[in-house]
């Protein structure tokens, strides 16, 4: 995965960097499947590879196909992300180690859903089950924030409006 | 597109498999891994699949626009209109024990039809996106 | 103390890192997109990697298994996913009326253009 990044950051062809931010969800994809996250690394696979991948490729159809050299120097980001990361990085030594089962997040509310969501659902996927019940109000406002993307999506490029102009021009 | 023979049959081969695929993963979400967003998606890739090869306009003679717009929004509608009927039968939004008799199936019930709406309004969304993408000339 | 079991985070840091550079450095707002893509499953990688509990299994109760991975930060990444995906399309739409108002993706060039009229 560091490889493909790095070679994002490189590579100013953007045909070649749409393909290796799809090669990139892929590989989370599979890594999602080796941190027991089935339900996710099914979506990461569907959407990450797929169809984000076509809808930069169609983008890049309708744009141009190169990248310019920003004008501006590189040291001044290249020196935040530095020490944004060095931030992180001492902010992490006081996390949980991987995998370790004494971790906060898992005595939170966790055992809670893995123990009473099959009494009270007679779902065995946890994961479903969180989703549609514990958690309806967040899944509600989730589908929500799609649908407004789509109506935006729709407003910015669609078609009506060329149809609506194609029915003025037949009344004309 | 039209003369690539092999990416023809073979999406004509592939295309039942991957829209069984998406319902299979629709309807058995409750028990193994999946639900209403990864169907969504799988059936959205399956008609962007075809109308890559095949072109938009055939793929829209299939599912035209109005379907699409209906089932976004219908999809959401759903959703909230199980929540609403939830109320109806005195419980709190969302809170589908009330749905059935015996609350476990209610849940169940009320799981599967929110993740069915959740699945119509993914599924519409994405395809309506690449619809509106592949039609732009500029 | 065990410093290597915080390995997880150093990857996300990094790739998260990598991200934040391409958005901020880079003027074309296509790559700035692939940027902002690669921050967000970075985001992904951290939640998922937190949830993971050794010798545990995918959150699916089954007769025979005590073991399972912490189901929540599945339900809140699998909704992002779903989300980021439409906010990138969104995002790329805009790119396209972007290019057919100026005739460019490029932030200095834009820049220019909106300095001179």
């Amino acid at each position: 995965m560091a490889v493909t990044v790095v070679a994002i950051v490189r590579v100013r062809n953007l045909f070649a960097v749409a393909m290796l931010g799809g090669i990139y969800s892929l590989l989370a994809a599979s890594m999602f499947v080796a941190l027991d996250a089935v339900d996710v690394a099914f979506t990461e696979a569907a959407v990450g590879a797929g169809i984000s991948t076509v809808l930069f490729l169609g983008t890049l159809a309708v744009t141009s196909q190169q990248e310019k050299l920003p004008a501006h120097s590189q040291i001044i980001p290249l020196f935040v992300c530095a020490v944004t990361g060095a931030a992180l990085i001492y902010g992490s030594l006081d996390m949980a180690r991987f995998g370790d089962p004494k971790a906060p997040i898992h005595h939170h509310v966790a055992p809670l859903y893995l123990e009473e969501s099959q009494g009270a659902t007679s779902v065995p996927n946890v994961v479903t089950s969180v989703l549609a019940s514990y958690r309806g109000y967040d899944t509600l406002g989730e589908v929500t924030v799609i649908f407004t993307a789509g109506i935006g999506v729709i407003l910015l490029l669609g078609s009506w409006r060329r149809g609506r102009r194609k029915k003025e021009d037949e009344e004309a | 597109m039209n003369d690539y023979l092999v990416l023809r049959v073979v999406t004509k081969l592939l295309m039942p498999f991957i829209l069984l695929f998406a319902l299979y993963v629709q309807f058995h979400g409750d028990f193994g891994p999946g639900g209403g967003f990864q169907a969504g998606v799988i059936f959205a890739s399956g008609f962007i699949l075809y109308a890559l090869i095949f072109g938009v306009e055939n793929a829209e003679s299939i599912l035209p626009d109005g379907i699409l717009r209906s089932g976004m929004a219908g999809g959401v509608l759903l959703y909230a209109g199980v929540g609403i009927v939830s109320l109806l039968m005195g419980g709190n939004f969302l809170d589908y024990s009330v749905l059935q008799h015996d609350p476990v199936h209610g849940q169940h019930l009320g799981i599967s039809v929110i993740e069915f709406g959740v699945g119509t309004t993914v599924a519409c969304v994405m395809i309506t996106v690449f619809y509106t993408f592949a039609r732009w000339k500029g | 103390m065990d410093i290597v079991g915080l390995y997880n985070y150093w990857i996300v840091i990094f790739l998260m890192m990598a991200g934040f550079y391409v958005v901020i450095a880079r003027g074309n707002l296509i790559k700035k997109l692939v940027g902002l893509n690669v921050f967000q499953a970075s985001v992904f990688v951290l939640y998922i990697s937190m949830g993971k509990v050794t010798g545990g299994t995918a959150p699916i109760i089954a007769e025979g298994i005590t073991n399972y991975s912490n189901p929540l930060p599945h339900v809140l990444i699998l909704t992002a996913i779903v989300v980021g995906v439409a906010t990138t399309a969104l995002g790329l739409a805009l790119v396209v009326r972007i290019r057919q108002a100026y005739g460019t993706i490029e932030e200095d060039e834009i820049h220019k253009l909106d300095d001179d009229s």
